[in-house]
């Protein structure tokens, strides 16, 4: 991780830290739902669609789910400036030199605490919007049953330092919440470029250098039985919203950590709501694993590039030294232990 | 393979050089649309893009036994015994202009690449290509083209190439891929290549770069389903002087033709990390 860091994301970060330095409450972009915002007139490209092109940032302090004790959809203004505030100051925290702890990067140091990092103001309590509680809805038996065999097979294989397979996908650089899809913020280097041509968008995410190509030509499905860690995703234009549909998942994706299946339907929407605000608004319909659908939205913030080339698998080192270190503590756990044990 | 062009003394680099060219010749004859190293201006003229550029968008692959070795190379057994002949060498005509001009020191290291090709070629560890090996290898690329950028997209371990047409600068940063500048000479996309680090590989075959690789390309649409692909690598840590590859690159013509996922990470864990799982018997 720290070679990851070191690679692309001190870089990144940093180019974007200087810039993005600026209070967040001045550059918030106000919830959608409260009233009198004059509407936006979108820039257009030539062939009449909404320009979404450039670098965007999805960083968020929001959670997936309303925190407990939370009954309300919004916070105030002056809440949100507190807690980002508060939380950035327990981020920027430095760790004591000599100390286990400061063996990890630090996130400040290097330019990657959410603080320094463009981040559109968010007032929501929760980031999904629907149910309305702000909570996933409630799993059917058959989502119950499937997660359950999951953790059951994750037990079967062992501790996580048994084996590089049994690392979540972002250790071994397969995956990342970056690159969902659906796309959700990470700790750091939350940045994405948007390019446009006839017929294609591309998504462009840093984490993993992972390119999503959205034809939006009306190019049919893949057939189901070809499956993809990151589906496959068809795009539209609906009116100015960019609507894209993906499908066709593994079991090996993300978004498995909330619980959804590889039959998964995800309908992303894409609107421009202001210069530098993008808003983005994904809807998660998985019958087998949740009793109905369910949405969340994040604004993604204007941002500055170049997106950097993160080769995370290749600059692995932390894998190879965590497997490495289990062998190595296994190993002085055996010579201490008499033989016989 | 390849080595017998380290053998080759000074005097017989001229005949090699003829024979390449003859053989070169001989397979553009052969292509239904060969790729000439400067197409002919007006020879063709691609439709244009919205901002009036040559429109090179696409899906498109290279066919050509170059991935094994970019030098002429005779067929050969496979490096895996176990693979027999679908993993053998298929035989190539290269696709380089005359023999690789290394330095005696590089070329030692070459030849050592190649008899420890197993352990050390970065394909067999799904490790990013570089380039211009990305544009060779038996995997179809797209290019997403727009005024500012236009990327380059590989199926292979999901590699980008971000051409950057107007905001030109000075690497950044090291990187597998390298940083590429690019602008318009007619028909020709020209992209200069800098910002590379010294691990990726152009082929199967052992033959490498150093960091301070610097590679020009231009591509050039010859017809409607065809570009003409030909790059500069300059490498003075590592070549005596400048060489070239040109090969002609095919349009994927199916109605459907699209890049496939192929993340190849989880491929290669075993081989990667397999040492170092926890053994099974207690």
């Amino acid at each position: 991780m720290l070679r990851r860091l070191l690679v692309a994301t001190a870089l990144a970060g940093f180019a974007v830290a200087i810039v993005h330095i600026a209070p967040l409450a001045a550059q918030g972009q106000a919830a959608r739902g409260s009233a009198g915002a004059p509407a936006y007139k979108v820039p257009r490209l030539p062939d009449g669609h909404p320009d979404f092109q450039g670098f965007w940032n999805n960083t968020t302090y929001t959670p997936l789910e309303r925190p407990k004790g939370i009954d309300r959809e919004f916070f105030t203004k002056e809440e949100v400036v507190e807690q980002m505030k508060r939380a950035a100051a327990e981020e920027g925290e430095q760790t004591t030199p000599g100390t286990i702890a400061d063996v990890h990067y630090d996130f400040t140091q290097f330019g990657l605490d959410r603080s320094q990092a463009p981040v559109a103001l968010n007032l929501r309590t929760s980031l999904i919007v629907d149910p309305a509680d702000g909570h996933l809805p409630p799993m059917t038996e058959e989502g119950k049953r499937l997660n359950a065999a999951r953790a059951e097979a994750r037990k079967r294989a062992g501790a996580i330092t048994d084996a590089a397979q049994n690392q979540p996908l972002s250790v071994r650089c397969i995956l990342m919440d970056r690159d969902g899809p659906p796309m959700l913020a990470g700790a750091y280097n939350n940045n994405y470029q948007i390019v446009q041509a006839p017929d294609t968008v591309m998504i462009l995410v840093e984490m993993l250098h992972s390119p999503r190509i959205i034809p939006t030509n009306g190019r049919p499905a893949l057939p189901a039985s070809i499956r993809q860690i990151e589906g496959s995703s068809r795009g539209r234009w609906d009116g100015d919203t960019l609507v894209i549909e993906t499908t066709n998942f593994t079991d090996m994706f993300m978004f498995a950590a909330q619980g959804a299946s590889a039959d998964m339907k995800l309908t992303e929407r894409f609107t421009r709501t202001s210069d530098d605000t993008l808003m983005y608004r994904f809807t998660v319909d998985d019958p087998k694993v949740w009793t109905r659908p369910w949405s969340a939205e994040v604004p993604w913030k204007k941002s500055i590039g170049p997106i950097f080339e993160h080769a995370c698998h290749e600059g692995n080192y932390s894998l190879t030294n965590l497997l490495r270190g289990a062998r190595e503590d296994e190993k002085r756990a055996r010579e201490k232990k008499p033989a016989s044990n | 393979m390849g080595d017998w062009l380290g053998r080759a003394s000074t005097t017989a680099v001229g005949v090699i050089a003829a024979i390449l060219l003859t053989a070169s010749a001989g397979a553009q004859t052969r292509a239904a649309q060969p790729a000439s190293p400067q197409p002919r201006s007006g020879a063709y003229r691609a439709p244009r893009t919205a901002d009036g550029k040559p429109n090179l968008s696409g899906i498109y692959q290279a066919i050509t036994e170059a991935y094994w070795d970019i030098e002429p190379h005779s067929a050969a057994p496979g490096p895996v015994q176990e693979l027999g002949a679908s993993f053998a060498t298929a035989g190539g005509l290269g696709i380089t202009d005359g023999p690789l001009p290394y330095k005696p020191e590089a070329l030692a290291k070459k030849k050592e690449n190649y008899a420890n090709r197993i352990k050390l070629d970065p394909e067999i560890k799904c490790y990013l290509p570089g380039t211009p090996r990305g544009m060779y290898m038996p995997y179809p690329f797209q290019i997403i083209q727009t005024p500012a950028y236009i990327m380059i997209v590989s199926s292979y371990a999901r590699a980008v190439r971000t051409i950057y047409m107007t905001d030109h600068k000075e690497a950044p940063a090291d990187s597998w891929m390298g940083w590429s500048n690019g602008h318009w000479e007619g028909e020709t996309l020209v992209i200069d290549t800098t910002g590379f680090n010294d691990l990726s590989w152009f082929d199967r075959a052992g033959n490498f770069h150093s960091d301070q690789l610097h590679v020009v390309e231009r591509i050039t649409a010859t017809d409607a389903d065809h570009l003409s692909y030909e790059a500069t690598i300059e490498d003075p840590q590592t070549f005596t002087r400048p060489w070239k590859i040109a090969l002609p690159i095919y349009r994927r013509l199916e109605k459907n033709a699209q890049l496939l996922e192929f993340n190849c990470i989880p491929f290669v864990e075993d081989l990667i990390y397999g040492q170092l799982r926890k053994p099974s018997s207690n």
